[in-house]
């Protein structure tokens, strides 16, 4: 049914389809409002069979869902940010006790300095745990990747991690179409866990391993996550064919496959890349966009054929590995060996900052032009950044965050020293 | 593309407009897209939220940077915030206050939209006589339907009511319908005069 | 057993006080005198010899799977038992049992009880254990937050005052003096310090869930007992059991059960029971010992007996006193 709702009110009621027995969770934004809906529809009776336990953290969030999967409970939660890394540990245990978890990451810049705003730092964060990670580019994505997030899940035993952007998407009021519980079921079966707690038949779960057979062990892992390549088009091909939408899949080509210039990104910016590939074909420029809708796994193979025909590919992200660069633009790199390519990388949309289209247009021009560096950082203020680089030269220049709020004129001016 | 920002402060309800406008324009078919700018939740903060309406499907994320419709909230921003930042002289202009251009100080702006297009309205002091409470929001949305014409009263009554519990969507509704005839009938005697 | 049959007789397992279960009718019998005992944990795990651990551990588990009929799923934090029980390719395990991190057994506990809710199982029961480092210091808050819901979970902490399996460290656990790796007596620094520590039954307590207790492996029918007890409540319960250590101790192997029985008689480890924040009854002392029986058999405590360190044994004596007090044992 189409209803003009925000992207978290949108999740919960698609996680509610999906019939989730355990949801524990705890309070962070941008999040917060999916649990929130969860809990409501939960006491309100809708959502039927489902234990709800506010906990005391997002590291007893997971924990609860560890402990919940093992027992064999279809499970869900949600976090950003912060609550990502305080749940760090259990979210390796999860991936490495195969648990079939699925949680929401409405993605959010990490402190310090401390920013409730939408970046993908948090994702990146956990991008070596060994949980699959999808990104969605609109809020009906979000509720179609849920429905599919749990099917994977539970085929492989693996996790899965959805990430939509925190505010714009989360807090974003659009027309969405919730699905119906009839085509969910159809979709989506009884969970059969590959393992459960049970005490008709004991088993031992998350035994040492040492050096005999833990290689082994990571290596299934590794395993489970490359077969997931395939079940991930699969599913998609399938839940198109039941739904009647595109959503999902490795990864969506837009526009023009000879294109000489492809955007590459994740998540919600696809939307105003897209705006501005409406644009500028009535201008007659032509540029391609690569949206990555599986992070992990990383679709290597995938990846380089769809920029087969791409000179330029221009990799933007919300994050990157402080002393080393855009993490995305370097496994772009790794995937794309092969290619004739030459690789711009972009950081933007750091901590919040908009991400406007004429900022992108500028990145497009100067692409079009041969002039866009290897590395950009979009709409960097080099006069802040400078300024404080200098006051550096004093050893006590004080804390970083408020100096440079000063000079925008954030902090008050009673309290300069 | 129709695009509307709203400017106020954290409590106004700000967001719940931007929120009521999208539901309202979906009633009536059309794609919309509304959100805030966002930050953390904090009464007196000024805020600033977003939609968006259009008959085809809307792929941008930006947030508004050029509004065809500006709506003030509260008028002591003007002192704060750039709120006229990239609006469209030909679009238009909705200001709570019970004060005129000339006292606002913004005649240097307001001048230079189409006649007609900027309007002022006691939208608080209108919500207090109708909801007893300082909120202009739903006053402003029917001034906002009455002025542009891009929303019908009843697509906005049907999404007050879809909101809010019948207790507070009712006054709302009542106050929404005060903003649209304040308007009207201003536009009407404009028109006449 | 049931609650009425709360003992009027103290038995022994060692010493001169033995009363072996054969004078008993075979329905007072411990668990563990029964051919039909679970054996939770099977023989040929790797713990030391002379654990207080295995021993406690396999005690409570036994005696809650008596209790349920065989209905038992575990959580368990990293630790000694965790390792010395699932040595590659090997469990010791014939009880469903899961594994997570070091601080999150109490969490994946209510885990493994809001699954069940969730279905309306209502036969299966859930216990979670740890060491006392992984319940009193790293796994504090998830017990709390356990605790705080009133999850049906029964958190059982083997105590043997450190973290043992990572090289004897203090934990909050550790009693004031003893040495440690991290608190070594050495100049004026008296082990681990005095005015530091905490004793978790009490906080517990604090929480009002609706049982807390604490037992020794010493006392196998008063451990048996608080276990089954523990079983008939719903909702969060907590039993931490002193279980000595050897290794940690620096105690022989063969004075485990000893060491367990004169913590207690000395009125270091106050045996109690209580419900919803009251406490509600305590195991009176009834061949008090002085401190210093149970301190001489540990190289932990080798150094409060120097001369120079008299003001230390005094202070443990202290302590003792406080808990005699405090909780009635005399």
């Amino acid at each position: 049914m189409l209803q003009q709702i925000s992207g978290s009110i949108a999740v919960a009621e698609a996680i509610a389809l999906c019939r989730p027995e355990v949801i524990p969770c705890y309070p962070i934004t941008p999040q917060t409002h999916i649990v929130e809906h969860l809990s409501e529809l939960i006491k309100s009776g809708q959502l039927k069979g489902c234990t709800y336990e506010n906990v005391e953290s997002e590291f007893a969030s997971l924990s609860l869902c560890i402990g919940s999967s093992g027992a064999g409970a279809r499970t869900y939660t949600a976090t950003a940010s912060q609550g990502l890394l305080f749940m760090m540990e259990a979210v390796y245990n999860a991936s490495g006790l195969s648990l079939p978890i699925v949680m929401t990451l409405g993605n959010r810049a990490i402190g310090a300095p401390i920013n409730i705003w939408n970046d993908h730092s948090d994702a990146m964060s956990a991008r070596d745990a060994g949980w699959i990670q999808l990104f969605v580019e609109s809020n009906q994505q979000a509720v179609d990747v849920h429905i599919q997030a749990f099917r994977l899940a539970e085929a492989l035993s693996l996790p899965v991690m959805v990430n939509m952007d925190g505010f714009i998407l989360t807090h974003a009021v659009t027309r969405i179409d919730i699905p119906n519980q009839q085509q969910v079921d159809g979709f989506l079966p009884p969970l059969v866990p590959r393992q459960q707690l049970d005490v008709r038949a004991p088993i031992t779960i998350g035994a040492m391993v040492g050096p005999d057979a833990f290689t082994e062990v990571r290596y299934l892992a590794h395993h489970a996550q490359k077969q997931a390549l395939a079940v991930i088009e699969q599913q998609a091909a399938e839940f198109e064919q039941i739904f009647g939408r595109d959503s999902g899949g490795l990864v969506k080509y837009y526009g023009n496959e000879n294109a000489e210039i492809v955007f590459v990104a994740m998540g919600s910016v696809i939307g105003s890349l897209r705006e501005m590939q409406r644009q500028t074909a009535e201008e007659g420029i032509d540029f391609g966009i690569l949206s990555l809708r599986s992070f992990r796994p990383f679709p290597a193979q995938v990846i380089s054929l769809a920029l087969g025909k791409a000179k330029s590919a221009i990799v933007f992200e919300k994050s990157f590995a402080v002393g080393m660069g855009g993490v995305l633009t370097s496994e772009v790199h790794m995937a794309t060996e092969a290619n004739d390519l030459k690789i711009h990388s972009v950081i933007g949309g750091l901590g919040g900052r908009s991400i406007t289209i004429k900022s992108l247009r500028k990145l497009l021009d100067a692409a079009l032009k041969n002039e866009l560096p290897n590395e950009t950082f979009m709409d960097l203020d080099t006069a802040t950044v400078e300024r404080e680089i200098e006051r550096q030269q004093d050893q006590a220049s004080g804390p970083v965050a408020e100096n440079i709020l000063r000079d925008v004129g954030v902090v008050s001016a009673s309290k300069t020293h | 593309m129709f695009q509307i920002r709203i400017h106020g402060r954290g409590g106004q309800g700000v967001v719940s407009a931007s929120e009521l406008i999208s539901v309202a324009a979906f009633e009536q078919g059309k794609y919309s897209q509304a959100f805030p700018s966002f930050g953390s939740e904090r009464m007196g903060a000024p805020v600033q939220a977003f939609t968006r309406i259009s008959d085809e499907p809307i792929l941008s994320r930006e947030p508004v940077m050029d509004p065809d419709m500006l709506i003030i909230q509260d008028p002591t921003l003007f002192h704060a915030v750039n709120v006229f930042e990239g609006a469209r002289i030909d679009g238009y202009l909705l200001i709570n206050s019970s004060r005129s251009v000339e006292t606002l100080g913004i005649e240097d702006m307001t001048s230079k939209y189409p006649a007609g297009h900027v309007q002022i309205l006691p939208a608080t002091e209108i919500a207090m006589k109708h909801i007893k409470q300082p909120k202009p929001n739903t006053v402003l949305l029917g001034a906002f339907a009455a002025l542009t014409g891009m929303l019908q009263l009843e697509g906005l009554e049907k999404a007050i009511r879809e909101r809010f519990a019948p207790r507070i969507a009712e006054p709302n509704v009542v106050a929404a319908s005060a903003g649209f005839q304040h308007i009207q009938q201003h536009l009407n005697e404009s028109a006449e005069a | 057993m049931s609650d009425s049959n709360s003992q009027t007789v103290k038995f022994y397992q060692t010493g001169t006080f033995t009363v072996g279960n054969r004078l008993l009718d075979e329905s007072l019998r411990t668990v563990q005198a029964t051919t039909e005992r679970s054996n939770s944990i099977d023989s040929g795990h790797r713990a030391c010899q002379g654990c207080g651990q295995a021993l406690g551990a396999r005690y409570a588990l036994d005696a809650a799977m008596r209790a349920t009929d065989n209905n038992i799923i575990a959580a368990n934090a990293t630790g000694c038992l965790e390792v010395f029980t699932t040595p590659y390719p090997e469990t010791a395990w014939s009880i469903p049992w899961l594994h997570s991190v070091f601080g999150n057994a109490a969490a994946v506990g209510s885990g493994m009880a809001a699954a069940l809710k969730a279905r309306g199982d209502t036969t299966t029961r859930v216990i979670a254990q740890g060491g006392d480092g992984g319940t009193t210091d790293i796994g504090f808050g998830c017990l709390s937050g356990m605790f705080d819901r009133n999850d049906d979970v029964l958190y059982i902490c083997y105590d043997n005052g450190g973290y043992m399996n990572t090289g004897v460290q203090r934990s909050s656990a550790t009693p004031p003096a003893a040495r440690t790796a991290t608190t070594m007596p050495l100049g004026d620094n008296p082990g681990s310090s005095f005015d530091t520590g905490k004793f978790l039954p009490a906080i517990a307590l604090a929480h009002e869930i609706p049982y807390v207790a604490t037992a020794s492996v010493h006392d196998l029918h008063d451990l048996e007992r608080k276990v089954e007890k523990a079983m008939s409540f719903h909702g969060a319960r907590y039993i931490q059991i002193n279980v000595p250590c050897p290794l940690g101790w620096g105690s022989e192997p063969a004075h485990t059960i000893r060491l367990a029985r004169l913590a207690v008689e000395s009125g270091l480890w106050p045996l109690f029971e209580g419900e919803r924040g009251e406490v509600t009854d305590s195991t009176k002392i009834r061949y008090q010992v002085p401190v210093e029986d149970y301190l001489k058999l540990q190289k932990r405590f080798a150094h409060v007996f120097k001369p120079e360190n008299l003001d230390q044994l005094e202070a443990i004596r202290a302590l003792a006193l406080k808990n005699i007090r405090r909780y009635h044992l005399v």
